[in-house]
């Protein structure tokens, strides 16, 4: 018999039984909508985040005190207090470096007028702009005297500009208090966005670092020192040298481990990557049960089925079928079943992702291999759940099944 | 008679392993059937009638012996091959019909074209021959008929057109009347009669019931794993006459299903 006449054979068998065979179908629907979704959600996120690279620049190197690559023993490296102005000074005459600025942060509550807000302060350099490639809308960026001598002026993100004096105002010049001082606006920042991880990088405000740490924090000690090359070529081979640079600074003997880390953007975004990825497989796994109980499913129903069907069976032997053609029969109606549900699911699945992207703004992008993964997926399952009910239907003795009650 | 037998059985025997007992259900069987015989075989329960249509139908193979079916042996053959004897030599009829659920009586009648590995027939060419042996057995109106649309005796001239369809050296039918009125049973027998006499089939019944043993040319009773007797019909039935002379139906022959399906 061919496989064609076997198709339609077992399509017909499956058609005798409407309502069971959609139900049995349900479980692959949902395990293949599932993972089609879960996978959909996590590369949509990976994608946020490589397309977040290459806007926010590749030539990006991240000086942060404490050594958190070293393993998780350390894990509060980052608070380590080993950053110092100088430090800064020192990095800029490393080759392939073009702009440096060391970088401290505070929280605190700002007021202008009856309105206030908790924000995060940023202490920086001149050349913060530059580094994060990052435009002024009103007013314009604190210059050199001001760091100098730790000016009270502050640039405010368009977020807190937003809430401090309406959306559109021009506030430059205006007097806000920042800690209870008196702080003079002298621009504001173009509206950035969402970070990679979800934060508004408007909500902020901008003074010279020399400002925050006289006035507002009182540390002596820098958060992290900005570092950006010329060209993205040059980020590797910079690292390495601002690397250099710093364990001199430090007195930091061969042998010994760093007490500051210094990453590039990129592999800070790689991390982030390969948390998604993680994070993405574990969904998809979870998903992937389902899909092991809806082959579960359809095995318990071929059974059932082999079973109601044992004088059919007794029948199609009498009458000359092979066992091969009577295990294929089964075989195939399991398949059809996994695979027609795993197409009902692809699409299901596809419905999902555009739903959570377009009411959840949420990025969701089903990648092509995943459906054929999917589908290759739910046709195993249908051949594996499916062959031990199919050879206990083809070793049916046929006297015995024709006596079936 | 020159004529080549259609089955020729040579001391055949059949063991039946039950734990640590031994039961002998066919103790050496030598039988030879000519074409054209419309064999009755008869006998009590456990008297190896069963056992000995199940080998001449190949569902089962001999613990020994000989059978010739058409010439060729095939007691030892493989499963698979005895699948395929099955298919192209043996009609079976059952006491229960065994048609498909759900499946059109064209359908059921195709169905052993089907699994013919050998012949690449065309679908036109399986309903021409399925709408013939549907006419052969005066159900060529009913083909698209589900089988609970049918009467019994409607569905087992059904099953009939299906042992028919491969064109089979022989019918074999187990208690073909055993679940039939005895109206029906008369007009079953009654196309049994007629495809052996027009067609020249070789048929064989396996019947406990003496009456219907009488439509045959040929009466074979079993005891105990053996022939007890095998000899000629002289008084032979004709079911043809015996329906002719019976009264008319007194209800409509037709089930309510063929009703509710019509409309």
């Amino acid at each position: 018999m061919s496989i064609f006449m076997t198709l339609r054979i077992a399509i017909k068998a499956l058609g005798r039984n409407k309502m069971r065979t959609a139900l049995t179908m349900l479980g692959m629907i949902i395990g293949v909508a599932a993972v089609i979704a879960m996978v959909a959600l996590g590369s949509g996120a990976q994608a946020q985040i490589e397309e977040q690279i290459k806007q926010s620049g590749t030539n990006l190197i991240m000086v942060m005190p404490g050594n958190f690559s070293s393993g998780g023993v350390r894990m509060g490296g980052g608070n380590a207090v080993t950053l110092k102005t100088e430090d800064a000074t020192a990095l800029r005459d490393v080759p392939g470096v073009q702009y440096v600025s060391a970088t401290t942060q505070t929280r605190a509550q700002v007021v202008a007028g009856n309105q206030n807000w908790s924000t995060n302060v940023q202490g920086v350099d001149v050349d913060f702009p530059n580094i994060r490639l990052w435009t002024v809308k009103f007013g314009s960026w604190f210059g050199d005297q001001d760091v100098r001598g730790a000016s009270k002026v502050i640039v405010l993100g368009s977020s807190v500009a937003n809430t401090l004096f309406g959306e559109g105002v021009d506030p430059t010049g205006q007097i806000i208090r920042v800690k209870n001082q008196p702080f003079t606006v002298v621009g504001v920042m173009g509206p950035k966005g969402q970070s990679s991880t979800g934060q508004d990088q408007d909500d902020t405000a901008f003074a010279p670092y020399t400002t925050i740490m006289k006035k507002l924090s009182g540390n002596q000690n820098i958060g992290g020192i900005s570092v950006s090359t010329a060209s993205a070529d040059d980020v590797l081979e910079a690292t390495e040298k601002v690397k250099q640079v710093l364990r001199e600074c430090h007195k930091i003997g061969p042998g010994m481990e760093d007490d500051f880390t210094a990453r590039t953007l990129e592999d800070m975004a790689a991390t982030r990557t390969e948390m998604t990825r993680t994070m993405t497989s574990l969904l998809a796994s979870i998903a992937g049960v389902s899909l092991l109980v809806g082959g579960i499913g359809i095995m318990n129903i071929m059974l059932v089925s082999v079973t109601e069907r044992t004088r059919e069976i007794g029948l199609r032997l009498a009458i000359g079928a092979r066992g091969r053609d009577v295990l294929l029969q089964f075989l195939v109606e399991a398949v059809v079943i996994s695979l027609f549900g795993g197409g009902i699911g692809i699409g299901l699945g596809y419905g999902l992702s555009w739903g959570v992207r377009t009411f959840m703004e949420w990025p969701a992008l089903v990648p092509i291999n995943a459906v054929f993964v999917a589908v290759g997926f739910a046709a195993i399952v249908g051949v594996f759940f499916g062959f031990y009910p199919a050879r206990k239907a083809a070793s049916l003795d046929p006297i015995e099944a024709l006596r079936f009650e | 008679m020159a004529q080549q037998p259609v089955i020729s059985v040579r001391d055949l025997t059949r063991n039946y392993q039950l734990g640590e007992v031994t039961v002998r259900a066919l103790r050496g069987v030598s039988f030879d059937v000519q074409p054209g015989e419309f064999i009755s075989i008869t006998g009590p329960s456990g008297s190896g009638k069963s056992t000995f249509m199940h080998l001449i139908g190949c569902l089962d193979k001999p613990t020994s012996g000989e059978y010739f079916l058409d010439g060729k042996n095939v007691a030892k053959a493989s499963k698979d091959e005895l699948a395929l004897v099955r298919n192209q030599k043996i009609g079976f009829v059952f006491q229960g019909f065994n048609l498909l659920k759900r499946t059109t009586a064209l359908d059921n009648v195709e169905l052993p074209l089907l699994y013919n590995p050998k012949s690449g027939m065309k679908a036109s060419d399986r309903h021409k021959k399925a709408l013939e042996v549907l006419a052969a057995v005066k159900m060529s109106d009913r083909h698209h008929h589900l089988p609970n649309q049918l009467s019994g005796g409607q569905q087992q001239r059904v099953a009939i057109a299906r042992a028919l369809v491969t064109n089979p050296s022989i019918i074999l039918a187990d208690e073909p009347t055993g679940a039939l009125d005895t109206r029906t049973s008369v007009e079953v027998m009654g196309i049994f009669q007629r495809l052996n006499k027009e067609l020249g089939i070789t048929v064989m019944v396996i019947t406990h019931e003496m009456d219907i043993a009488e439509y045959g040319t040929r009466f074979v009773r079993f005891r105990d794993g053996k022939v007890v007797v095998d000899q000629a019909i002289t008084k032979r039935r004709n079911a043809e006459d015996e329906l002719a002379a019976l009264p008319p139906p007194e209800v409509d022959p037709e089930p309510a299903g063929a009703h509710a399906g019509g409309h």
